[in-house]
């Protein structure tokens, strides 16, 4: 236990400063160490039960709020399925094996873009042993229904549009059959022109979607920005690129199928959301609701990755099913997953600012180029947050955004973590940058003088409500980074001559916000519902079809039950994510999870209490014992015992999908991060030293599953800044093996430090906003912010490998040598 | 199915104190021999090509990807996998931290992680921070970005040798409805 | 899994003469496999065409690491492990224990043998310029008897090597005593661990009276095979390391190699960075020529490289 000292509490505006001096003692008294920590809380109705003191504990080396005002939320309870990921006793698809099971297996195109002629089946193959599926043995619809958009085959049957698109399925009862079989499949193909990038697709000489390439629009105008060119004291101008980004979950995609004639199509799988996979199988199978079931078995990762690509499996897997009448099981090893699952979408954003002469934004004009691959998938909700994000938390009155997703012919790309948020908050985080280079000022002052606070508005008019203390979460990032301190001490050491010191050192700092929940009108659309149920021993079973893939569902929704019903944790568990058994509270996506659904829970668990009350089986106050015996009598008098919350719209949440303006959130997470970057000149080598996440996220609801949320997000973005490179090759990803797909390993990753602030948000159960994605959309900026800072460059594109710092630093220090290197090559 | 079933030279291992018989193909990997042959499904396959670690298992007390591994090369020896971590039931010391500290997110790498854990823990008692980081990079996580996974190896001890354990047992879960 | 185990017939006799016997009698049927760390990545991936594999795992007499007056003899299934836990090594091949430290992963290394790895011929591994720096020797052996030569002989171009299907390596021989003042070993690769080298420089040397008085220098990736950069050591050996004469060697260095774009990296850089590589290991002979003492090694993979480690680690 860590005993503290409260600091001066400084009251300013309506927001609270709490300082604390960490003391970390032995059991005799003796000191081992202290450091300060700062917690800063907005007032509100939460404010008041932190003016008392506020112990802090330590957990391993995470330092925490030790709440004393909620029981379990707050509280670092044991993840709930933990203890089967430790034991190895949890089972992720691949793990379970049905009875009499078959194997599956796709063969894919293996040009971009192309008529399909004929297939042909080699020789050498015992093909009276297999199941061979086509688009001509699909029941319903030919096409996998995400969110809005139909273009998508579940095989292909006259043309091809991507490299690796499935055209014809095969299972065997024994899987190490399969390989050599697919091999021997032959799609003859008439090649068509093909486009792969962003450039070619909008030369719109090869159309290959629609009419015009052009997948989704959107345009924001607020103000007059054509106005205020004139007036400017500075224009500056930028253009930025992200690459593809491969999702690599550690577990592949897994399905296995179950077709009954009678019971219709069961599906267990590694996804996020059953009731996507549910409702494509309906179209795809022509089956009735009732007679599609979709469960979502331990799921080892997935980022998004999962998000709309298990419908494809799924509908493969369950074609094969029923014309094999076994089940089948089919996992994509590495190869496959890299090569034919979605991944980011590639962005191209060009940024222009109007900038008076002190360095505020009089005008942005904006535009946003997104690759979405073949088919549409999810790039028009992509696009949307992309658009939206595009600004920063900056406020300026006069904004245009202007923003296309582009059709391609590489594999379709789909949601990941962010979901265009991180390709645009690169974009205005480092044109920021060149901002404040172009104003005189320093990158951190440039920020503060444009931040969005309390009472602004947003350029798609969103008014500020919430406490916002945008400076003051830039000043205390600042502080715990010593960025100061380090970057006069590296402004030093940067200076000594290149034979003394190769490094060179620099610190640079993103700003930004990720919005919670769908966008605008989505939650009303997606109208969530969640149950709860309590069985005759008083155990609660918190039912809804958000899923648990590492991030913490399970654990935080049952806490949420748990604490609203004043149980033992122990007492409530999240029941297996089963179409058929649990309503549908919406995809497990968008950072919804802890903010919409778990408000939902809260809203049952308050409803199933008063059920019992109503029935006077349970007094206003009541201890677990007297619960457990409620439910008991409820159970032996009337039945079961259930409630159920759905989703109601904030009542001043409005959201013009036509206009593309309004409340396009209902609440957003803040951040501002610092990386601390060293560049090897003799390797160009960049690598994050140390990073520091600051973030204010309404009410962490569990410490450790925050912390390692934005730890992994931190981790994951750096990869995407300065390692993940996807190599295509005709459309195809050539480097699909994790040999030459590089992530950061526990060598690569840096100190990550974590730092909380709390403004309860009134939407969120106990004030908490989402943060799963959040994390993933500041490090890259700042990373590159960093290096600019350390060597003078600015770049503009990720990822930024050593060999693009070689080929800009190198030109500049001795272009001659350059030509040594190219005139031996000649030479040979 | 093969109607005429070829026979396999037989294997011995003793994979978590036990003997264990099996006749396989010899160039079978000693990770499917594990999850299919055996029923153990704890070690898990993240890449077949000895990149991700989460097929990890000791071998003769040395951690290898088992992905790597014919099973031939196996033969007479004794295989450590994450079911033989916890004795009788009561998780072994990087479990619990493992569990409480939060170096497990999604749980895909969390085996592996564990058994290149347990090994450095048997090398290095009280591993620093660099020679944590070099024991655990050959285990590829996607979720936790190592940070509490560290924190988890730097507050943990080795596993004490279990005694002759003849199966493995039952353990007792906490209740999470699945 | 893309292959199918059964159709693959794996044998372990058990001795180097029944391997050796086995080879012998239908060259080029079996394959020798040692650690599996290459050949299982194959089989895995599909692409295993040799189906008849023998083990040469467990064979005490092709792992032993052993010490005579003359040499420090390593069998060719010696694995990485073996060689970073030998005292002998560390105390008077450092750079090898270094380089072992560093390739693969820890899993990678308690499998993958030595002998395997300069039989599988990569440019890009991580060994083999250290080797050619101590100027290794390697024996082959078969049922015929044995032929040892320098290991600069044993890479004929592009993963082809002067082994016949009937031979095994045995073993690789370092020289002892002739350690130089000044060791100097940097791989750069894709990240800190678990990469695979986009060029990696080995360097040993000594000064004396204000020359270079002994240079080698070996790399990988910049040639097909792990090689020596004779024409950077000509330039350099028997002059003083004037900023002028490390500038010519740089020149001479970017001139000589030869290597190429690939998945992992670009031509361009590669070159360029040997040749800062090269200056790094330059600078520090210039230096250790002031001082006295015991031998410097240098060595870093990837981060930084820090002050010069006096201490053989």
């Amino acid at each position: 236990m860590v005993q503290f000292q409260p600091g001066p509490s400084i009251r300013c505006h309506e927001n609270i400063n709490v300082e604390l001096l960490l003391t970390l003692t032995e059991s005799n008294g003796a000191v081992i160490s202290e450091r300060k920590h700062c917690l800063h809380l907005a007032q509100s109705r939460y404010a008041s039960k932190y003016a008392q003191p506020v112990k802090v504990r330590k957990l391993g080396s995470l330092i925490m709020r030790d709440t004393t005002q909620t029981r379990i939320v707050g509280t670092p309870v044991l993840r709930k399925e933990g203890f089967g990921k430790v034991t190895g006793g949890a089972r992720y698809i691949d793990d379970i094996a049905l009875h009499d099971m078959w194997h599956g297996a796709t063969v894919r195109s293996r040009i971009a873009r192309g008529t399909i002629k004929g297939i042909h089946f080699g020789g050498g193959i015992a093909w009276d042993e297999f199941v061979i599926v086509t688009a001509s043995d699909i029941p319903g619809t030919n096409r996998i229904a995400l969110i809005i958009d139909n273009d998508q085959p579940v095989l292909a049957e006259k043309q091809i549009n991507h490299p690796e698109e499935p055209v014809v399925l095969l299972a065997h009862p024994d899987k190490a059959r399969l390989h050599e079989a697919v091999a021997a499949v032959e799609i003859d193909c008439d090649p068509l022109p093909a486009v792969f990038t962003i450039e070619e697709s909008e030369r719109q000489q090869t159309i290959v979607w629609g009419n015009d390439n052009v997948i989704k629009r959107f345009q924001i105008e607020k103000g007059d920005v054509d106005s205020m060119w004139q007036r400017a004291a500075h224009i500056v101008s930028g253009e930025y690129r992200t690459g593809a980004q491969e999702h690599l979950y550690i577990e592949n995609n897994g399905v296995i199928a179950d077709w009954s004639d009678t019971d219709g199509l069961t599906i267990q799988g590694s996804m996020q959301c059953p009731f996507y996979v549910h409702r494509a199988l309906l179209r795809i199978f022509d089956l009735p609701a009732d007679k599609v079931r979709v469960i979502q078995t331990e799921t080892g990762g997935a980022f998004g990755g999962k998000e709309d690509y298990p419908s494809i499996i799924a509908s493969h897997a369950g074609l094969l099913a029923k014309k094999a009448g076994h089940p089948v099981k089919m996992i994509y090893d590495r190869m496959e997953d890299m090569a034919a699952t979605t991944k980011r979408h590639p962005s191209r954003t060009r940024y222009r600012a109007a900038v008076d002469p002190d360095g505020r934004l009089l005008a942005m004009d904006i535009q946003i180029d997104l690759d979405g691959g073949a088919y549409a998938t999810v790039s028009p909700t992509v696009l949307s947050r992309a658009t939206i994000h595009s600004f920063g938390p900056y406020f300026c009155e006069n904004i245009r955004v202007r923003s296309r997703a582009w059709a391609t012919n590489l594999p379709p790309n789909g949601a990941f973590r962010g979901f265009g948020a991180p390709q645009t908050i690169f974009g205005i985080e480092r044109h920021m940058d060149q901002i404040a280079r172009a104003a005189g000022l320093s990158p951190e002052e440039v920020r503060r003088r444009n931040f969005l606070a309390q009472g602004k508005t947003t350029a798609t008019g969103q008014v500020i409500r919430d406490p916002l203390d945008l400076p003051g979460m830039l000043d205390r990032a600042l502080e715990v980074s010593g960025y100061r301190a380090k970057r006069a001490r590296f402004a030093r050491e940067n200076a000594m001559s290149p034979a003394s010191n190769s490094i060179r050192r620099g610190m640079g700092i993103a700003s930004f916000m990720h919005g919670s929940g769908f966008t605008g009108s989505g939650e009303r659309f997606l109208n969530s519902l969640v149950g709860l149920e309590a069985d005759a021993s008083g155990h609660v079973t918190v039912c809804a079809s958000s899923t648990e893939f590492g991030q913490g569902t399970s654990t935080i929704l049952s806490q949420i039950a748990a604490e609203a019903l004043g149980l033992p944790y122990e007492d409530v568990s999240t029941a297996q994510p089963d179409t058929q058994h649990v309503p549908n509270s919406g995809p497990t996506v968008a950072s919804r999870t802890a903010m919409i659904v778990g408000r939902l829970v809260d809203d049952a668990a308050h409803s199933l209490a008063g059920i019992l009350r109503e029935k006077n089986l349970l007094g206003k106050e009541y201890s677990a014992q007297e619960f457990r015996a409620a439910c008991a009598a409820y159970a032996a008098k009337i039945g079961t015992l259930r409630s159920e919350a759905r989703y109601q719209a904030p009542k001043d949440i409005f959201w013009d999908d036509a206009a593309y303006k309004g409340e396009a959130y209902p609440a957003f997470a803040w951040a501002v991060y610092v990386a601390e970057v060293a560049v090897d000149m003799r390797t160009y080598t960049a690598q994050v030293e140390n990073f520091y996440a600051l973030q204010e996220v309404g009410h962490v609801l569990h410490p450790v599953l925050a912390a390692g949320q934005i730890e992994g997000g931190v981790a994951q973005a750096i990869g995407y800044a300065l390692y993940e490179k996807v190599v295509w090759k005709d459309g195809h990803m050539s480097n699909n093996q994790m040999t030459n797909y590089i992530i950061p390993t526990a060598a690569d990753v840096p100190n990550i430090e974590v730092y909380f602030e709390e403004t309860p948000c009134e939407h969120g159960p106990y004030g908490a906003k989402g943060l799963g994605e959040l994390p993933h959309d500041g490090p890259a900026p700042a990373i590159l912010n960093a290096i600019q800072d350390a060597i003078g460059v600015s770049f503009t594109s990720i990822p930024l490998l050593p060999e693009d710092i070689f080929m800009c630093v190198a030109q500049a220090q001795a272009p001659d040598a350059l030509d040594t290197v190219a005139s031996a090559e000649r030479s040979e | 199915m093969n109607a005429a079933k070829i026979q396999f030279p037989e294997i011995r291992l003793k994979v978590n104190g036990a003997e264990r018989r099996i006749s396989v193909p010899p160039m079978k990997r000693l990770l499917d021999v594990l999850r299919e042959d055996l029923g153990l499904t704890g070690t898990k396959e993240g890449c077949g090509e000895g990149e991700c670690g989460s097929c990890s298992v000791l071998l003769d007390g040395m951690l290898v990807n088992s992905c790597l591994v014919p099973v031939l090369q196996a033969n007479g020896c004794e295989v450590l996998t994450v079911e033989g971590l916890a004795t009788n039931g009561k998780l072994a010391d990087i479990q619990r931290k493992f569990l409480e500290l939060g170096g497990t997110q999604c749980g895909i790498c969390t085996p592996g992680m564990m058994m290149a854990a347990e090994y450095l823990l048997r090398q290095n008692p009280h591993p620093d921070l660099d020679a944590i980081r070099e024991g655990l990079a050959g285990n590829l996580c996607r979720c936790t970005g190592y940070m509490r996974i560290i924190d988890a190896v730097k507050h943990s001890t080795q596993t004490p040798a279990p005694a002759a354990v003849s199966a493995p047992t039952d353990l007792a879960h906490q209740g999470n409805g699945k | 899994m893309r292959s199918n185990a059964s159709e693959y017939e794996g044998v372990a006799p058990g001795s180097l003469d029944a391997v050796l016997a086995l080879l012998a009698v239908e060259p080029g049927a079996w394959t020798p496999i040692a650690g599996g760390t290459e050949l299982m990545v194959a089989l895995g991936a599909g692409y295993l065409q040799q189906q008849k594999l023998v083990s040469l795992w467990g064979i005490g007499e092709l792992r032993r690491i052993m010490a005579s007056d003359e040499w420090l003899t390593i069998g060719a299934a010696a694995t990485y492990t073996d060689i970073r836990r030998n005292a002998v090594i560390a105390m008077e091949f450092p750079l090898l224990a270094r380089a072992a430290s560093w390739t693969g992963t820890i899993a990678n290394q308690n499998r993958g043998t030595l002998g395997g790895n300069i039989v599988n011929a990569s440019p890009a591994a991580d060994s083999p310029p250290v080797l050619l720096v101590y100027e290794a020797e390697i024996e082959v052996v078969s049922a015929q008897g044995t032929r040892r030569m320098p290991y600069s002989e044993f890479h004929l171009g592009y993963k082809r090597t002067v082994l016949q299907p009937q031979e095994l390596v045995m073993a690789v021989y370092l020289p002892r005593g002739r350690r130089l003042k000044v060791e100097y070993l940097r791989k750069v690769g894709t990240r800190n661990a678990m990469a695979i080298s986009k060029v990696a420089l080995a360097g040993v040397g000594a000064m004396q009276s204000g020359n270079v008085q002994a240079i080698r220098i070996a790399a990988a990736s910049l040639f097909e095979i792990p090689a020596r950069l004779p024409a950077t050591e000509a330039e350099l050996l028997g002059h003083a390391l004037t900023s002028d004469r490390i500038q010519a060697a740089r020149k001479v260095l970017l001139q000589e190699v030869r290597p190429i774009d690939d998945i992992r990296s670009t031509a361009s850089y590669r070159a360029y960075v040997a040749a800062n590589l090269l200056e790094e290991f330059l600078q520090q002979m210039a230096a250790s020529d002031a001082a006295t003492g015991p031998s410097e090694t240098i060595s870093r993979n990837n981060r930084q490289l820090r002050t010069p480690d006096a201490s053989n680690r």
